[in-house]
């Protein structure tokens, strides 16, 4: 683990995240061969490739999810390889999930109030006493959460089944379950994954509207319409590999890109 | 949306003190007295269920040996309360004591001189050791998920009711018999002397009613709420930050405490202990009451939990009393998983419009 090369040339300005020969395998099947990108503070970040390209597994690999076999991850300057979920959310990455992961059972302002909980401190007993610090915690959740609502002019739907929403709204209250623990860093997988053309357009926005609120966004996805709209550098995939990184032009000008899509169609 | 959030979070509280009060009324007008024993005894199981309704309801885990943990309340109260430490009172730990004022001598049922330590530390090594047993079960099986954790507490069930019937320490077959009362203050005492019956009474609701306060409150906090992610999706809740090992643990200890403290109390109403606490059948009679109450519902699971222990403890299931209540679960998982109060349609705090499609997983 200790002999993967750092990036080269440090920049001027340390990258928020960095990947460094990030290997995985799952079973016989080198998911991830020896990746390794940056991602600058302010920035909106695709990571694309063909089914199986191993985008997930990069981003689960980031996320925590499982920790790689080889290589490391560092976040704001600091080594984070191998942490748990959520120590990595505590440090300040966000993610969402794929599929709708809200949890059932809860109103959609609780699924937000709960995203919160990074920036609480009490605790177990101090919620069945009810202390101060609890009640506090409580308070300061349930005015971010309806803030955070109310951006996404959602704050009429506050006390609806969340799992009970049309799907795109879902993504977007999953989106604002992230935000809500104001991150550094929002990892987004494969956000516009069962959206229609308009939902997708409507997204692009809201990821834009992300970034201006000063989150960096590392996104992987699908949909090649959305990436190149909204991405100041894209990141190409192909069988664990990295392919190209570059900005959205260029990696749609490149050759190999153009070959991985259209060999795959 | 009338009633102020402070009012409405006291209510279901201020409901319970109002109908402890109103049933203790009813029956005396009524003449029946005796029926408080059960009522009593009813108030402490429930304590017990409200503890698994913590664990499963509010958490989503399964623990299928929840009363182990009232038995490890209830013979650490039964064994401490009951020894003669006369033979040890050289021994300078028996001194010292004696000294404190935690151990005194007295006279026995048959005349004979004993030496006892004081009640009080039965309850106490009861949670210390109900706590420890939780730690050192929870930390490795709490790993698990569904079937698996279902199973390891099942086990440990299974081994703390084997060890109870197995050692002759601890009665054997016969439990524990002639466990002094535990002395509150001037006039009340944790006994079933019929002159208390009536602060016992009240005492051990004040205590349930301490103990639906605490959850309900949890169930409002951030550590609550972390709960209640982790039974949706352990993995989304770790995304925001919950430590889902810690959480879970936490629920599980103190699950584990509201049996412990049951069984200590029960132990010093009753006078006595048997194996009976501890065997499986107990621990799936909690599970049924938690799951007919409605899991995450504190209130429903005390409602069906302190009906279903008086019918039982006044005898109206007969010998059927175990199959009653295992014929409960099964036909709650089956027709209504999410408990009698949501399957009858009746109303519910914080129920929205769209309530009635999240069925839970």
């Amino acid at each position: 683990m200790s002999d993967v090369p750092r990036a080269a040339a440090m920049p001027a300005v340390a990258p928020l995240l960095e990947v460094a020969g990030l290997h995985h395998w799952f079973g016989g099947l080198h998911a991830i061969d020896g990746v390794s990108f940056a991602c600058r503070a302010g920035a909106i970040k695709a990571i694309i490739g063909p089914n199986g390209a191993g985008k997930s597994t990069l981003f689960n690999l980031v996320a925590g999810t499982f920790p790689p076999a080889a290589g490391r991850v560092a976040f704001a300057g600091r080594e984070v390889t191998g942490f748990p979920p959520h120590r990595i959310a505590s440090l300040g990455i966000a993610r969402t999930f794929q599929a709708s992961r809200l949890f059932p059972g809860m109103s959609v302002l609780e699924n937000v109030m709960a995203g919160r909980y990074v920036r609480g401190r009490s605790g177990f007993l101090a919620g069945m006493l009810r202390l101060p610090s609890a009640r506090g915690d409580e308070r300061d959740a349930r005015r971010r959460a309806l803030q955070m609502l109310e951006h996404f002019e959602m704050a009429d739907l506050a006390g609806a089944d969340a799992r009970s929403l049309p799907f795109g709204r879902q993504r977007i209250v999953e989106i604002a379950r992230a935000l809500v623990g104001e991150p550094t860093l929002l990892l987004l997988d494969e956000p516009a994954c069962g959206l229609n053309i308009r939902e997708t357009e409507r997204l692009g926005d809201l990821i834009r509207g992300i970034r201006s609120r000063g989150v960096t966004v590392l996104i992987v996805e699908h949909d090649m319409s959305l990436v190149m709209g909204i991405s100041d550098e894209v990141v190409v995939l192909d069988r664990g590999t990295l392919v190209v990184e570059g900005t959205p032009r260029e990696v749609q000008a490149d050759p190999r890109v153009v070959a991985i899509y259209l060999g795959e169609a | 949306m009338t009633v102020p959030p402070a009012l409405r979070h006291h209510l279901p509280v201020a409901v319970l003190a109002a109908l402890v009060i109103a049933v203790q009324l009813t029956v005396s007008a009524l003449g029946v007295p005796q029926y408080l024993v059960q009522l009593t005894m009813a108030a402490w199981y429930s304590l017990a269920a409200l503890g698994l309704c913590l664990f499963m309801g509010y958490a989503g885990q399964v623990s299928l040996g929840h009363a182990g943990f009232l038995a490890i309340g209830g013979y650490a109260s039964a064994a401490v309360s009951t020894a003669n430490l006369l033979p040890l009172a050289a021994s300078p730990i028996v001194a010292a004591l004696a000294r404190a004022g935690l151990a005194a001598r007295g006279i026995d049922l048959y005349g004979a001189e004993v030496l006892r330590l004081s009640p009080w530390l039965g309850p106490l090594v009861g949670l210390a050791a109900a706590a420890a047993v939780a730690v050192l079960l929870g930390l490795p099986s709490l790993r698990l998920r569904g079937h698996y954790l279902a199973m390891a507490t099942l086990s440990f069930g299974i081994i703390v009711h084997r060890v109870v019937i197995g050692s002759p320490a601890l009665g054997a077959a016969d439990g524990i018999p002639d466990i002094p009362a535990l002395r509150i203050a001037a006039g009340l005492a944790v006994t079933g002397r019929k002159a208390l019956r009536v602060p016992n009474y009240y005492l051990a609701w004040l205590v349930v009613a301490l103990g639906l306060e605490l959850i309900l409150n949890l169930a409002r906090s951030r550590a609550g709420r972390a709960l209640r992610a982790i039974h949706g999706d352990e993995d989304a809740a770790a995304a925001l930050g919950v430590d889902v090992g810690r959480a879970k643990l936490a629920a599980f200890v103190t699950g584990a405490l509201y049996a412990a403290l049951a069984g200590s109390m029960l132990a010093h109403y009753n006078g006595s202990i048997g194996p009976g606490e501890a065997s499986v059948m107990k621990s799936v009679r909690y599970v049924a009451l938690v799951a007919a109450g409605g899991m995450g519902s504190a209130g429903g699971v005390l409602a069906v939990s302190t009906l279903l222990t008086f019918l039982s403890l006044r005898g109206v299931f007969g010998l059927y009393d175990d199959a009653v209540f295992a014929a409960i679960l099964v036909a709650i998982m089956l027709f209504a998983p999410d408990g009698l109060f949501r399957a009858l349609r009746l109303p519910r705090r914080r129920a929205g419009p769209q309530r009635a499609a999240g069925r839970s997983a």
